[in-house]
């Protein structure tokens, strides 16, 4: 029976979603296509001015793929201020009140619930167009997002420290600053560091919407067919991508050491 | 030593925040008038679109459960070929990898971007981005799982005479197979979330709706929008949690 609901609800998904073996038959083969045509013709003869026609438009790109980039760490480090502060007060064993606790809670799992890019549609039309719609859209979707880590991470704290500063009459603030918060920083810092690592593609993606960056420019390359470009821009934010990954890896390696 | 890490963190933050724009001077007036918008967001209200929104609702969840299912199908061949107990050559599995690598690199709402520009606009390009995003990490995974997996079993089928078909599928699959599951069914939860906003760029769902309605500024029917996404998505996530747990304590 429950299979049978199961292969219903598969049925039934690919029905609205207008998937059937024709489409995909004719799909994958338009969309390799489709790739294929993004991509410059290169022939060795000319491989040094063939590439750098496809490269044409670095010196817009760049700074607009540094921007994209700003815009995810500007986002992050608001994100991880805000979430951590937030979870001191939501987490169960070190909330000053219940209640407060509670709505914090829900609060954050608001934040995080939302996609970026709703912030994104919402803030650019409250901040107008512009880097710094995208910076608040990441930062209050990473605020959920590493509230709730940081939130995990304090509930499982060792209580024994906390417990001899409130003895030797630390206040509240006391003892999260010196006995809570040194034990979670480690691990706080390196989800945060990961987080760093999804803002910037989403980042880029955001930048659809019109708040700047590398994303806007592919967006419009894509909508107006500049074939060549799309693919060049596509390759540059690849590359630093790939280029954060690592960095952000080796960091954390050294995190974690 | 330290302190000259914190210098250059404050300093190079300071750089960001004036470069992205983020001072109170902007903040301030952006603020008033997110606070005049949230005003308006109240009561929810579908403007006799409740019908549509609901249809478009579903029509999201179709296009998550069917980029799942298709990118779990094609990953197992995919996640085995790259294992290297099954295909022990490396210079087979060097090219698959890496263009898994880069597959997974790109968002989902860029592969959607593309995939309408490929195969028209609609639901089934959305279904083909997520697939895109989904196939080359399952695939990875279910790669690591094989790699992982015990050699007991494997050595217990070549034993009885089993042939390297043999060895997948009474070897290898039976061990990796629950763990395979749970992961598709995160995917699944990751997969209505990003199903939600494909339609802003024409790949279907309810997306589509949201942005028609900000262009409009029809504030009550995004808020009504937004509700139904928050609620479709925590319903998913509990049938997911629930649906991993009956998994856990099946196996």
């Amino acid at each position: 029976m429950r299979r049978l609901l199961i292969l219903a609800a598969i049925g039934a998904s690919f029905y609205v979603s207008e998937v059937s073996p024709v489409r995909l038959w004719n799909g994958l083969p338009a969309m390799t296509g489709y790739i294929w045509g993004t991509l410059p013709e290169v022939r060795l003869a000319t491989l040094g001015s063939d590439l750098a026609a496809w490269m044409w438009g670095w010196k817009r790109w760049l700074p607009m793929l540094w921007e994209t980039i700003l815009m995810a760490y500007a986002g992050t480090l608001l994100g991880a201020v805000a979430g951590l502060l937030l979870s001191f007060l939501a987490a169960r064993n070190l909330t000053p009140h219940p209640a407060l606790g509670a709505a914090t809670r829900r609060l954050l799992e608001l934040a995080r619930t939302v996609p970026e890019l709703v912030y994104a549609l919402l803030f650019v039309i409250a901040f107008g167009l512009g880097p710094l719609a995208g910076v608040l859209a990441l930062g209050l979707h990473a605020a959920g997002a590493l509230g709730k880590l940081s939130l995990e991470l304090l509930e499982h704290v060792e209580p024994r420290p906390l417990e001899g500063m409130r003895a030797s009459g630390a206040n509240w603030l006391e003892t999260m600053r010196f006995g809570a918060a040194p034990q979670i920083l480690p691990g706080f810092l390196s989800y945060t560091l990961f987080r760093f690592e999804l803002n910037v593609r989403s980042s880029a993606v955001i930048g659809f919407v019109g708040v700047g960056g590398i994303g806007q420019e592919l967006y419009v390359a894509t909508r107006q067919f500049v074939y060549q470009d799309i693919s060049a821009i596509i390759v540059l934010l690849v590359a630093a991508v790939a280029i954060l990954d690592q960095l952000s890896e080796v960091a954390r390696r050294r995190l974690a050491a | 030593m330290n302190r000259l890490l914190w210098l250059a963190f404050a300093a190079f933050s300071a750089y960001a925040f004036w470069a992205v724009d983020l001072w109170p001077g902007r903040i301030w007036p952006g603020l008033g008038k997110l606070a005049r918008i949230s005003a308006e967001l109240v009561p929810p209200d579908a403007g006799g679109q409740f019908l549509t929104l609901v249809f478009s609702l579903l029509e999201t969840l179709g296009i998550a459960l069917a980029a799942t299912v298709m990118a779990a199908v094609l990953a197992f061949p995919l996640g085995l070929l790259g294992s290297a107990k099954v295909l022990p050559n490396w210079l087979w599995r060097w090219p698959l990898r890496r263009g898994m690598d880069l597959s997974r690199s790109i968002d989902a709402l860029l592969w959607a971007l593309l995939f309408v520009n490929a195969v028209g606009l609609g639901p089934f390009a959305g279904v083909m981005a997520l697939m895109m995003v989904d196939l080359s990490t399952l695939a990875k995974l279910f790669s690591e799982a094989v790699d992982h997996s015990s050699p007991g079993p494997v050595e217990g089928v070549l034993a009885a005479g089993g042939n390297r078909w043999e060895v997948v599928r009474f070897g290898i699959l039976p061990q990796v197979l629950p763990a395979f599951a749970a992961q598709a069914l995160y995917y699944l939860e990751s997969n209505v979330r990003h199903a939600t906003i494909l339609g802003v760029v024409g790949a279907g769902g309810i997306g589509m709706h949201l942005t028609d309605q900000l262009r409009v500024n029809e504030w009550q029917q995004v808020s009504m929008t937004i509700l139904l996404i928050l609620a479709s998505v925590t319903a998913v996530d509990r049938l997911s949690r629930w649906a991993r747990s009956e998994l856990e304590r099946g196996s």
